[in-house]
This record gives C-alpha cells, structure tokens and sequence, in this order.
C-alpha cells in the first residue's frame, strides 16, 4: 500500500496553483479520502481515530484551563477549586480534561491489545508499533504531571512515591539516586518548584505526543493498515477506499464513545479520581492509601509485588520496556491470533493478568494481595520473555485464507473458524 | 447481527444479572476493621437527582447554628447562597446575614500603615456578598488550640473529599464498581458525613477513649475528637413551613445535603445540561450507525 499512487487531480485553476507550490489538498486527498482500507477490520480499528480526537480534546480543555490555572503551591489547588465555582462551565471544562485522560487511556489499552491481538507490531509495522510506545511513554507522563497539577493529597503524595523511586538507584552507584530526585524536585523535598516545572511539562509534553502521533500516521501510511486475518491486503478487491467507508465507521464508532464520555463527565464526574484528592495538599499528613490514577494501578501493583525497592523499579520500567521489543520476541510469522490456536490462549492469559495487577495495585499492600501480584507479574513478563517466542516456534498455525476478500467470502460471520472450514 | 455482536449482548445481560442478583447490603458486608457504611436515599443523588431547596435552606440552618461554630465553608462565598441551584435565600436576607456574620473579613492595613486598632485588636470589616463564609479561627494553630490539638476541617469540600470504601471480595467489588457506574453513585462522601454524624455511640467494653474524644462508629480509628455536634433530638428547630420535623436524622440529613450542594454548587445545572448532551449523542449516534450501514452495504465485508 505504500505504493498507493497519488490519484488527486485539481478541480480549478486555482486548486492547481496551490498543487503546484503546497500540494497539501493532494497530500489529504491521497492520505485520508482514497487511501484503501482492508474491507474487514472491526471495531477494534476505530480507536486510533477516538485517540486522536481525545488527544485534541485534552489541548483545548487544557489550554484553557491554564488560563485559569496558577502553579504555585499556595494557589494552585484554590484555582482549580475557583475554575469549579467560579468559571463560566469551568466545571464542564475541568471535568471533560479530568474524564478525558481517562478514556483517553481506556482508549490506548483497547489499542494497544489490538495490535497485540493482532500482530500488528510484526514487520513490516516495528516503526509504527516502537512510535505507538513512545506515545504511550509521553501519555503515562502527562497523566503522572496533570494529576500533580489539581495539588491535592493524593497529588503530592503520589508525585513524593515516585518520584522517590529514584532514589534506590543509590543502590547502584551511591548517590546518583538522590542527585536525581533532588534535580527533579528542585531542591531538598516535594515543593511549589516541582509544581512548576511539572506544569511546563505537562503543556509541552502532549505537543510531542501531537509530533510522535504525526509520525505514527505517516508510519501507519507506509505499511498499510492491518486487518483481522493479518493477511496483508493483494488486490483492491481486498480493500475499501478510506471515505466514506473508514470514516463513516469511526465517526459511528466515535459517538458511541462519547456517549460513555458524556455519562462520566455529567453524572460521575469524581468517580474515576480519588476523595483524597480534594484535600488540599499537606506535606506534613501522610495518606492511609497512596494509589495513583487508575491507568497507572497495573504498573504500580508491579512496583509493589518485589520485594526490593531497586527491582521493583527495574521491573516497573522493565514492564513498559518489554514492550517495545515485541516485534523481535514473538518469534511466530503468523500476524493475527485468530490463527493461532495455542497462543491464543496465552492472549487471553495476559488480558487477565493486567486487568488482576490492576486490581490489586488499588488494593493494600499486604497478603494475600502481594502474592497474587507477585503471579500476575511473574506471568506478564513470561507472556513476553518466554510464552512469545517459544509459542511462535512450537505452535501449528491455522491455514491462512488466502486473501482478505477470501476470508470474507467463507461465511456470514467472518471468524478465522469459518473461514478456515471452507478452505 | 454478528456471532460478535451477540456474545457482546449476552455478556451485559449476564452483568445485569448480577447486578440484579447483588443487594445492595451484602455486596459490600465488611469484613475485620472494614466500616459498613449504609447508603442513604438522597434527593441529589443518580441521573435524575436535583437538590431539594426546602432541604438545602434547613441545612444552611443547621450549619450557621451548630457547625458554624467550628467549621469554616471559605470556598462559598455570601452569594452563593442566593444563586439558582441552591438555597436560593433572598438576596436581600443574604445581605444582612453577612453583615451579621460573627467572623469579620480582615480590613488592614488601613491608610495608617496600621493592622490593629487602638485597643490593639485586628481591623476588620462586615462581609460583603462577595466575601467568603469564614469560620470563627483566624488560622489552623488557633483552631487547633481551641479544639484539644484537633483541626476542625473546613467543609467546603467535605462530601467530595471523603468517601466510603467497599471492603469485598474481589468479583464482588467487581460487580458494585460495574453497577455504581450503571447508577452513577457518586454519593459517597454524603454517605460519610451522614454516618458520621448520627455515628456517635457508647463506646464498647474494653475500649479506652482518650481525654477529649468521643466513640464513632463511622470514623476511621472510631475515636473523633468532635463532640456530638447534634444530639439525639436534635439540635435546631426548623420554622413550621420549613417542610420537616427537627430530629438528629433530620438535622444530619439536611445539613449533609447542604454540605453536599456547598462543595458541588453545579451538580443541578450538570445533570440538566448532561440529558440534553446524552440525548444529541444517542440521537447522533444511532443516526450515524444508519449511515454507516447504507454506506458498508455496497460492499461484502
Ligand atoms: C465544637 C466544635 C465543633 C462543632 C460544633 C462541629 N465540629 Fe465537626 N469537627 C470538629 C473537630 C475538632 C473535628 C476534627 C476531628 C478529628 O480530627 O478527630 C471535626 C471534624 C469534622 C468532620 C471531619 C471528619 C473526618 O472524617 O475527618 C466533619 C465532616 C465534621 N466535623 C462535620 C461537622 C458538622 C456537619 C457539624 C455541624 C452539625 C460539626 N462538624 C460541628 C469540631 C466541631
Ligand atoms: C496528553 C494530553 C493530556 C493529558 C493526558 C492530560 C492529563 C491531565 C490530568 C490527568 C489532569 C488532572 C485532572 C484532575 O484530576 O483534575 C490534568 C490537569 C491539568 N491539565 Fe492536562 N492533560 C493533557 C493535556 C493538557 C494540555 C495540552 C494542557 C495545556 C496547558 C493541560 C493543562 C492542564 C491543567 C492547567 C491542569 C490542572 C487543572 C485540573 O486539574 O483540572 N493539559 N491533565
């Protein structure tokens, strides 16, 4: 598909003088009215169009909520409390940006499990799939600092924890760790100055996230989509051009998210954050239960499940950086799962062991919680470190249709089973 | 419909089941140190739930006479008290109870130079309608020292900053987390602060209450260093039309949703705005499937 060819052809003189010096109507011609979709990806393929509206949704809300906002440790949590009150719709605005990072990470998981589901991350896609985690970095740092931003307790306590994680690299080299966490706070303790960096970053890290989504799409244009059957599409019996029929199905699948949006932002507004949170911040009253934002819970039940606070950091970082070498560890030359009987299985295995770390990192540290977490960890990084690439080479695939349009033609449901029944 | 589509169908309606088969008592029955706290039928509370103004003006009451003593509600300001949404006292009554109000807005420094006057006490002035609620402590170390080492928190945003905690196993906790979100139960904190106030109790054999402190069931710890703020019969007497008899059920409840409106001032406007909003998107959407599906029946997919 990367050799799709331009098939623009200017309507008016003037749309010829632009094509001449800025072809940008051919570029967006090219790239998001004809660009050929395969005819049979599911809903799953809807949420990377939801992520980039989110992603718009959380510039606007947080541009203007800056301009209400004060990042100083004395002011800041009165000024949002004051956008609450006093702003008109500030409420709504302030609740759309809290929500929205929200779905925004609802939206990333389905997508990323997707392309795990899938094997989408497989060659010729690594760029685009390596692109997405650098996205999902930069998410995991903009939600860590917005939610710095609010200066409430579970604030100031969750940026004190991990920020202090730094500190055990001082079991490495004695000292860097402390250096590390005094640079990033800025002095000797969590303060107003670390507010204020955290609120320059967090305006300047979603610009980059905008940036790295420009290259994930100009990557994704390169290789194509992937489907369900991971076949690549081979003739344009196989494909759908993108307007209307990729757009009139996201704009669909859109709408049906935002009514989920809608139903948190007016009738639940608090329910994904914490009470604690709407207690200013007091650096000198610890909180019974420190738990970060919901997204984050699976990462930090893994943080907990070790023992030693170094490993524990080597493996909530290791836990994210698995992931970008996915393309090189699952050794199977099968893309989509729907072929692949055995691994399908271990698929299934790890959606659970997420959803279960994400459970017990809400749920205190004690027994029988630890354990449980210490399993679930053990298993997350097997599915990558050893189920990957032994599975890939033991396990016997499913024939493969022969083409997208082939499958579709198998039976009324499109499911691998009933297409594989006709071959 | 999809092999797809149906699993989907059959799944929530097995959610919906369970839902259905939790009540509500034992889903979150606690266990070992775990407070139950029971959830109250407030008039605020799910899709539909508005304030009662009748309500949100005999909790004013309450809170000038008991709490107001202690208790500060800096984050309001005198006219909120008169703006839709909540009690909706005339402006002109509003008026009159700033400039009445006991606790005085800081005046200095005057032209002077000078913060006290010649008796050397502060200068202050009577509250505007502009002016914040203040309670009777100039500053935390005050509070605390008029109150046995204890700070009595302002409750501006007292029901938003509490909340109760579900102690259950886990697929239960699952299924109350699944259903509260069907619910919208966001009621928590009120939940909280209703309990803890008719929470007072005798404190139990063998537990040994600390010089000041009172035994509560609700209170994390049980040993608050609040005193019964409301006793049993109650402690204000509502005016005849006020729609409801005085009691420390009636006390609690009323001034609970009062502090409920005080720390989210919106919450009538945003289920108002909320239907309207899920009306366009449900219209929008189903719209939008048709389209799609005119649109996909060209092709076989
Ligand atoms: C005599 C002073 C006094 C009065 C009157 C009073 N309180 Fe308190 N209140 C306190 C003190 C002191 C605390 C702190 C208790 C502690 O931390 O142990 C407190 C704490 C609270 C808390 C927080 C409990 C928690 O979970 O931390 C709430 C809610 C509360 N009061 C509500 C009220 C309400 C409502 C009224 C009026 C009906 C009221 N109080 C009247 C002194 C008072
Ligand atoms: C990747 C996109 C973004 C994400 C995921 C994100 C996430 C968050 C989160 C989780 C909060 C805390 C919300 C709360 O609990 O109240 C927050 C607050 C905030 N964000 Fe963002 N944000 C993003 C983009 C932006 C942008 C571009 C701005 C523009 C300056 C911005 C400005 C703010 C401000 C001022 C606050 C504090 C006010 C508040 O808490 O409501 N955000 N953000």
């Amino acid at each position: 598909m990367a050799d799709h060819s331009s098939t623009y052809e200017p309507k008016s003189a003037t749309a010829k003088w632009w094509d001449e010096r800025l072809p940008i109507m051919r570029l967006l011609s090219d790239q998001m009215i004809t660009f050929p979709t395969p005819k049979n990806i599911n809903y799953l393929w809807t949420f990377g169009g939801i992520l980039t509206v989110f992603l718009l949704l959380q510039l606007v809300t947080g541009i203007i909520l800056a301009m209400h906002y004060q990042p100083s440790a004395a002011e800041a949590f009165n000024s949002v409390d004051n956008i609450m009150r006093n702003v008109n719709y500030g409420w709504l605005i302030r609740n759309m940006h809290a929500v929205g990072a929200s779905m925004f990470f609802i939206a990333v998981y389905i997508h990323i499990f997707r392309g795990l589901y899938y094997g989408s991350y497989k060659a010729p896609r690594e760029i685009l799939w390596i692109l997405g985690m650098l996205i999902f970095l930069a998410m995991m740092a903009a939600g860590f600092m917005g939610y710095a931003l609010v200066w409430g307790q579970m604030s100031f306590w969750g940026v004190t924890v991990i920020t202090n994680l730094f500190s055990s690299l001082d079991g490495i080299i004695p000292g860097l760790g402390t250096a590390i966490v005094e640079w990033l706070w800025g002095g000797y303790s969590v303060s107003g100055t670390t507010l204020n960096r955290f609120f320059s970053l967090h305006y300047l890290v979603p610009f980059v996230i905008v940036g790295l989504v420009v290259l994930h799409i100009w990557a994704l244009h390169m290789t194509g989509q992937n489907n369900p059957t991971g076949v690549e599409p081979k003739t344009e019996a196989d494909t759908v051009p993108m307007h209307p029929y990729a757009t009139s199905k996201d704009l669909f699948a859109m709408f049906a998210f935002f009514l989920m949006f809608a139903w948190f932002v007016f009738f639940l507004p608090d329910y994904l954050g914490h009470p604690d949170n709407y207690n200013p911040a007091n650096p000198l009253v610890t909180p019974p239960h420190i738990v970060p934002e919901w997204y984050f819970l699976p990462f930090y039940a893994i943080l907990r499940a070790i023992p030693d606070k170094l490993g524990g950091v080597i493996m909530m970082f290791g836990a994210i950086a698995v992931l970008f070498f996915i393309p090189w560890l699952d050794r199977s030359r099968i893309r989509s799962a729907r072929y692949r009987p055995i691994y399908k299985w271990f698929f299934w295995l790890l959606v659970i062991s997420c959803l279960a770390l994400g459970y017990l990192g809400a749920m205190p540290a004690e027994e029988p919680y630890i354990t449980w977490a210490r399993i679930f960890t053990a298993y997350y990084f097997a599915h990558f470190l050893i189920v990957m690439p032994i599975v890939g080479v033991l396990e016997k695939p499913k024939p493969l249709p022969a083409s997208i349009s082939d499958a579709v033609e198998g039976g009324k449901s499109s499911s691998g089973a009933s297409a594989h029944k006709k071959n | 419909m999809s092999k797809q589509a149906i699993a989907i169908f059959a799944a929530l309606l097995g959610l919906i089941g369970c839902l259905t088969v939790l009540k509500s008592s034992d889903a979150y029955a606690a266990g070992g140190e775990a407070i139950h706290i029971e959830r109250h039928p407030w008039s605020f509370a799910g899709f539909f739930g508005q304030y009662d103004k009748p309500q949100l003006r005999r909790g004013w009451q309450v809170y000038q006479d008991v709490c107001a003593s202690c208790h500060g509600l800096k984050r309001l300001s005198f006219r909120n008290l008169a703006e839709p949404g909540g009690p909706e006292f005339p402006v002109e009554s509003v008026k009159a109870l700033a400039k009445n109000w006991d606790n005085k807005i800081f005046a200095g420094p005057n032209e002077d130079g000078e913060i006290v006057d010649e008796d050397g006490e502060l200068l202050v002035r009577d509250p505007l309608l502009s002016d914040p609620i203040l309670g009777p402590y100039a500053n935390d170390n005050a509070a605390r020292s008029a109150n046995n080492g204890a700070l009595p928190p302002d409750l501006s945003l007292i029901t938003k900053a509490r909340g109760i905690p579900t102690h259950a196993i886990w697929y239960k906790h699952v299924a109350i987390m699944a259903r509260d979100i069907v619910n919208g139960y966001q009621e928590g904190g009120a939940d909280y602060v209703y309990a803890l106030l008719t929470g007072y109790k005798d404190a139990p054999e063998g537990v040994q209450l600390s010089e000041g402190m009172s035994y509560n069931v609700a209170f994390p710890g049980h040993q608050i260093a609040m005193a019964q703020p409301i006793p049993e019969g109650g402690a204000v007497e509502y005016q005849k039309n006020a729609g409801a008899k005085t009691s420390l059920h009636q006390n609690a409840e009323d001034v609970t949703a009062f502090l409920a409106w005080a720390a989210d001032p919106s919450l009538d406007a945003r289920k108002n705005l909320g239907w309207l909003v899920m009306l366009y998107l449900l219209i929008t959407t189903v719209l939008l499937y048709l389209g799609k599906r005119v649109i996909w029946s060209r092709v076989k997919h």
